[in-house]
C-alpha cells in the first residue's frame, strides 16, 4: 500500500516540497493564451541525475512548460528556480538549460562539428577546448566519422544525435527534450530509446523529456508528470503510475485498462447488470466509482461471478487479446493472455481477477476519452 | 510500339512553338550584330567590326558606366532594405495589407512610380542625377528583393532561432550567423534580379535622371530615334549575355546554397 501513497503524492498535496536533493522546483505556474488555459496551476520537483518525463496528449500544456523552461515563453504567474536561484529573470541564451528541439533545428550551413561547435564559441572558450570537447562529445555520440557532413546527408537517427551532441557539449545542468523520438521510424525509436538512457547516465546530466508516447515515458524515465488540460494528474514512477493510477484519466492514457463505472460497495464496486466486482482503493463507500483493472490481470477461469461472449481475439505473437462482451451496453472486457487465444470468437467464458489487481478510482462516470489519433497529429 | 501510359504528345508543338516565339527576334539580334553590312536588316558576311566601333563610342561607354553605378548602388541598398523588409514582415505582422503595400512597388507600372517619384523629387526641390535615379530603382528593387526573400523565409525552420538563442548566441549574433546565413539563397537571387531590373530600366530612370548623365537605356533610346545601326544590335546582343549569366548565376547560387 505504500506504493499507493506514493502514487497520490503529485495530486493530493498540489505544492511540492523542495527537497535538499532537487534541481528544479516548479512553483504554481500559470499562463494563458487567449482563453485557453496552457497551465493551470503546475507545480513539479525534478531531482538531480534524473531522468523525468513530462508525459500527456497533444494541448496539454506540456511543450508551453517546456518553452517557459527554456526561456521562449513567460508564464503569467508562478516560480521556477533551478538549484535555488529563479530562472525565469534569465534570457534563454543565459540560461543553464539546453533544449533538444523536436524538428532538432540543426543548421544546415554547417557541418555536424561547426553545429556541435557552436554553443561552445559563443561562449567564447578558448579554440583549443572547443576542439577537443567537440571530439570528445562526437565519440560519445558515435559521430567521429561523420564530423564534416552536412546536415542534410545524415539519416533521420544521426540527425537526432547531432542535436543531442550539440546541446550536452554544453554541460547544461539539465537538458530538455522535445518529443525527441517523433521523427524516427519504429525501429530507430527503440534503439535511440536504449541509446539516450545509456547517454543520461554517461554524461550526468538531468533529462526532461516531454512526449505524447506513453510507451516512450515508460520505458525511459526515472518519474513520470502526467498531465492533462494545464494541470498535472499524478507524478510517479514507471511501475506505480501503471499499477495504481490515481484517477480514471490516467488509468485510460497510461496502457490498455477496462474501466467499469458503478457505485463503491465494501468490498469492490457494484456495476448495473454485472454485480458487484472487487477491488481494493480508497473510496468512501456509496459515492460514484470506476473500477479499473489491467487486461492482463483478468483471466478466463471455470469459477467466477462474470459472464461474456469472446467477440474479437487479436494476436500480436507473445500475447492474444480477446475481447469480451458481458451484456448491459458496456464496452467490452479485454483480456490478455500469453501465447495462443485458448478461446474462439463465440466461445462463452467466465471472467475473474484477483482483488488486489483491480483498482478503484473516484467515479467518474464515464472515462474522458483520449483521441486515438494522438499519434498522427503529433507527427 | 508506344507505350499506353506515356503522356501524349500533342502538347509537345505549342510547347517549342512558344520558345520559337520567345526567343527568334533575340537570335535574329545577335546574328545581325556579327553583320558585317551597313544595312542592319541584310545578310552580308561574318564581322565583329560593329564591337568595335561599339568600343570607340564615347556616350555608349558614358552610360554604360552610369548604368553600372545605379545598378549595383541600388542593388546594394535594396538587398539590406529587401531582406530586413521581408524578415520584419514575416516576424512582426499577420497584416496583409502590410504586406501587399510592401510588395505593390514590384508590380505598380513604371510610370506610376516614375511621375510619383519625380513630384517628390521637385517637391522637396532635389537636384536630378544619378543620385535620384538610384534612389528610384532602390524604391522598386527592394520590393523585389523583399518577395523573393520572404519565399525562402517560409522554408526556414523557426526553431533554428531559437536554437541558437539556447546555445547561448545573443540576438545579434544569431542573426548575423543563423538568418542570414539561411536566407542566402533568397538574397543572392533577389540580388541579381534586382541588379539586371536596374540594368535595363528606362521609364523611370528617363523621368528621374537629370540631362547630364544619361544611363544605357536612354543613350540606345536616342541612338536609336536616328534609326537602327547594326552597332545597336551589338550593344543589345551584350545586354542579352549579361541577363543571362545574371539569370543563370541566380538559379546556380540557389541550388548551389540550397545544396550545403
Amino acid at each position: 500500500m505504500t506504493s499507493l501513497h506514493e502514487a497520490h503524492d503529485g495530486v493530493g498535496e498540489r505544492s511540492t516540497r523542495p527537497s535538499e536533493s532537487s534541481l528544479l522546483v516548479i512553483k504554481d505556474l500559470r499562463r494563458t493564451f487567449g482563453d485557453v488555459v496552457a497551465l493551470d496551476g503546475v507545480s513539479l520537483d525534478v531531482a538531480r541525475n534524473e531522468f523525468f518525463a513530462i508525459l500527456g496528449p497533444s494541448g496539454c500544456g506540456k511543450t508551453t512548460l517546456l518553452r517557459i523552461l527554456a526561456g521562449f515563453e513567460h508564464p503569467d504567474a508562478g516560480s521556477v528556480e533551478l538549484e535555488g536561484s529563479n530562472l525565469l529573470g534569465l534570457a534563454p541564451n543565459r540560461r543553464p538549460v539546453n533544449l533538444m528541439f523536436q524538428s532538432y533545428a540543426l543548421f544546415p550551413h554547417m557541418s555536424v562539428e561547426r553545429n556541435v561547435a557552436y554553443g561552445l564559441e559563443r561562449e567564447g572558450l578558448p579554440k583549443s577546448e572547443v576542439r577537443k570537447r567537440v571530439a570528445d562529445v562526437l565519440r560519445t555520440v558515435d559521430l567521429t566519422e561523420l564530423a564534416n557532413r552536412r546536415p542534410r546527408q545524415l539519416s533521420g537517427g544521426q540527425r537526432q544525435r547531432v542535436a543531442l551532441a550539440r546541446a550536452i557539449v554544453k554541460r547544461p545542468k539539465m537538458l530538455l527534450l522535445d518529443e525527441p523520438l517523433s521523427a524516427l521510424d519504429k525501429k530507430v525509436r527503440a534503439e535511440m530509446q536504449r541509446e539516450l538512457k545509456r547517454l543520461q547516465h554517461e554524461v550526468g546530466i538531468t533529462f526532461a523529456v516531454v512526449t505524447h508516447d506513453q510507451e516512450e515515458a515508460m520505458s525511459m524515465a526515472d518519474r513520470i508528470a502526467v498531465m492533462h488540460q494545464g494541470t498535472v494528474q499524478q507524478v510517479a514512477d514507471p511501475v506505480s503510475l501503471y499499477r495504481n493510477p490515481a484517477n480514471v484519466f490516467v488509468a485510460d492514457f497510461i496502457g490498455d485498462s477496462n474501466l467499469l463505472a458503478g457505485t463503491r460497495t465494501t468490498n469492490g464496486v457494484a456495476v448495473t447488470g454485472l454485480g458487484d466486482l472487487p477491488g481494493r482503493g480508497a473510496v468512501a463507500e456509496g459515492s460514484p466509482a470506476t473500477l479499473m483493472i489491467r487486461p492482463e490481470d483478468v483471466k478466463l477461469s471455470d469459477a467466477g461471478s462474470l459472464r461474456g461472449t469472446v467477440t474479437d481475439v487479436q494476436f500480436y505473437g507473445g500475447t492474444s487479446t480477446l475481447a469480451i462482451d458481458v451484456g448491459h451496453g458496456l464496452p467490452p472486457v479485454l483480456s490478455a493472455v500469453s501465447g495462443t487465444s485458448p478461446a474462439a470468437p463465440g466461445a462463452q467464458v467466465t471472467l475473474t481477477w484477483a482483488p488486489d489487481d483491480a483498482v478503484i478510482l473516484h467515479g467518474e462516470t464515464s472515462p474522458p476519452t483520449v483521441p486515438p489519433t494522438i499519434h498522427e497529429e503529433n507527427q | 510500339m508506344r507505350d499506353a501510359t506515356a503522356p501524349g504528345r500533342s502538347l509537345l508543338i505549342p510547347f517549342w512553338l512558344t520558345y520559337a516565339f520567345l526567343y527568334v527576334p533575340i537570335a535574329v539580334l545577335v546574328v545581325m550584330s556579327f553583320n558585317s553590312s551597313d544595312n542592319p536588316f541584310a545578310w552580308d558576311g561574318f564581322s565583329l567590326k560593329w564591337y568595335g566601333e561599339l568600343a570607340n563610342n564615347e556616350p555608349v561607354k558614358e552610360g554604360l558606366l552610369n548604368t553600372l553605378i545605379v545598378a549595383v548602388g541600388s542593388t546594394a541598398v535594396a538587398t539590406v532594405l529587401g531582406t530586413l523588409l521581408a524578415i520584419g514582415l514575416h516576424r512582426y505582422t499577420r497584416s496583409r495589407a502590410l504586406e501587399a503595400a510592401a510588395l505593390a512597388p514590384a508590380i505598380m507600372p513604371d510610370i506610376v512610380l516614375a511621375i510619383g517619384l519625380l513630384a517628390f523629387y521637385s517637391m522637396i526641390s532635389m537636384t536630378l542625377g544619378l543620385h535620384s535615379v538610384l534612389l528610384a530603382h532602390v524604391v522598386f528593387s527592394t520590393a523585389f528583393v523583399a518577395a523573393v526573400v520572404k519565399a525562402r523565409l517560409g522554408h526556414v525552420d523557426p526553431s533554428m532561432e531559437e536554437a541558437s538563442r539556447d546555445l547561448g548566441a545573443g540576438a545579434m549574433s544569431t542573426f548575423m550567423r543563423i538568418t542570414v546565413p539561411s536566407l542566402a539563397p533568397g538574397i543572392v537571387a533577389g540580388a541579381l534580379l534586382a541588379f539586371t531590373l536596374s540594368l535595363d530600366e528606362f521609364v523611370i530612370a528617363f523621368f528621374t535622371n537629370g540631362p547630364s548623365s544619361p544611363t544605357l537605356p536612354i543613350v540606345i533610346y536616342s541612338m536609336v530615334r536616328f534609326g537602327v545601326t547594326p552597332e545597336i544590335n551589338a550593344l543589345a546582343t551584350l545586354l542579352v549575355a549579361v541577363s543571362f549569366t545574371a539569370v543563370i548565376l541566380a538559379q546556380r547560387s540557389s541550388r548551389l546554397t540550397d545544396a550545403v
